[in-house]
């Protein structure tokens, strides 16, 4: 199995299209082709982050500056952050745009991402963030765009599961 | 020293410079001075008001933030240091006021106390070139103005007693303390806009 390049451009194109400008991340395997392309983008600013949760400072910075931002992670960077998700973004009524990689789940095969993969979807019903699964590359860009708009018109956190369908060939 | 005395020695300093404070006595003592609309107060999610700054900085180059840390809180997120070094946005100053205490929760003692941690060292560790550690109020004055007039990232660290307000309490709810510091970054863009 090997990280999905189209997918990967797919997903870029789709920050790009639904006007996100400033995207933070901490490198993970399935991020990876992702990032590479923020990197070398000259549209679009690049903040890697020691830690998930210092991303959603960044993110809120980014808000307050009027900088369309998204956040890419590792859901078991969504689970090391959710006292900043918690107690900076909700309680502020920030919006997060989250694309998390949904590791550990349908398909895993290593040991290390199943406790994270499994409960994932249960952390975040338990927050009330709201979730949609990403499968298909031809709905992926949609679905962006759709958390993007619906983070901002909430002023909440949202986030959109990069499945093993969507980021593995 | 005491943090503030520090605090009225930069107040005249910040009327268009965008400010971040961490919980309890910091965000108290400043309001305590009169609150300013450029003024956020992270009452919570302890650790990420250097991250806001960041944030804050990369995202407007034009604006000048200051972010006013304390060591139980930047303890909780030591990388951050890290982050700041690599991305080193030049108009972020960020203050640590270390009273090596917990105040707010009790006065336990934290890492710092006794001079065990040196969060400067951390700070220089971590590759920020700028670092000022200060344990008087002239010492922490002219490190302020210093970093003022650099133009580049710059950290302070300064030793202060552990001592808070008599009362705490605002006229502002949280939300609507990030509605209008949000507003005001607006209207600013806005105005520089027009004018340019």
């Amino acid at each position: 199995m090997t990280v999905s390049y189209d997918n990967s451009k797919i997903i870029f194109d789709g920050i790009k299209a639904a006007g996100i400008k400033s995207v933070s991340a901490l490198p993970e395997t399935w991020l990876g082709l992702l990032l590479q392309r923020a990197e070398s983008d000259p549209d679009v600013q690049l903040v890697q982050v020691a830690k998930e949760e210092e991303a959603v400072g960044v993110a809120a910075g980014a808000y307050f500056a009027g900088t369309p931002h998204a956040l890419l992670m590792q859901n078991h960077g969504f689970l090391g952050a959710i006292n900043g998700i918690v107690s900076l973004a909700q309680l502020y009524h920030i919006p997060l745009c989250m694309l998390i990689a949904l590791r550990g789940h349908w398909g895993e095969p290593y040991p290390w991402h199943t406790r994270g993969g499994i409960v994932t979807e249960a952390v975040l019903r338990a927050l009330s963030i709201p979730f949609e699964y990403a499968r298909e590359p031809a709905q992926v860009a949609k679905q962006i765009r759709e958390a993007w708009t619906f983070s901002q018109s909430s002023l909440s956190p949202v986030a959109l599961l990069l499945t093993r369908d969507l980021m593995e060939d | 020293m005491e943090r503030a005395r520090c605090l009225e020695m930069i107040y005249p300093e910040l009327t268009d410079t965008l400010v971040v404070t961490i919980m309890g006595a910091s965000a108290q003592e400043l309001y305590n001075l009169g609150h300013r609309e450029n003024f956020f107060y992270l009452q919570h999610a302890m650790g990420l008001a250097s991250s806001i700054g960041l944030g804050l900085a990369m995202h407007l180059p034009a604006e000048r933030v200051v972010v006013l840390d304390g060591d139980g809180s930047v303890l909780m997120n030591l990388g951050t240091f890290a982050t700041l070094a690599r991305y080193r946005p030049r108009n972020l100053i960020h203050i640590v006021f270390d009273n090596g205490s917990l105040l707010s929760t009790g006065g336990f003692d934290s890492h710092t106390t006794s001079g065990i941690t040196d969060i400067a060292a951390i700070a220089r560790g971590a590759g920020i070139e700028h670092v000022a550690a200060v344990d008087t109020a002239v010492g922490f004055g002219e490190a302020f103005i210093a970093a003022l007039e650099r133009n580049d990232l710059s950290v302070i660290v300064a030793k202060v007693a552990a001592i808070g307000p008599e009362h705490y309490g605002m006229d502002l709810q949280l939300p609507e303390n990030a509605f209008r510091f949000r507003r005001w970054i607006q209207d600013r863009k806005r105005a520089t806009e027009q004018t340019s």
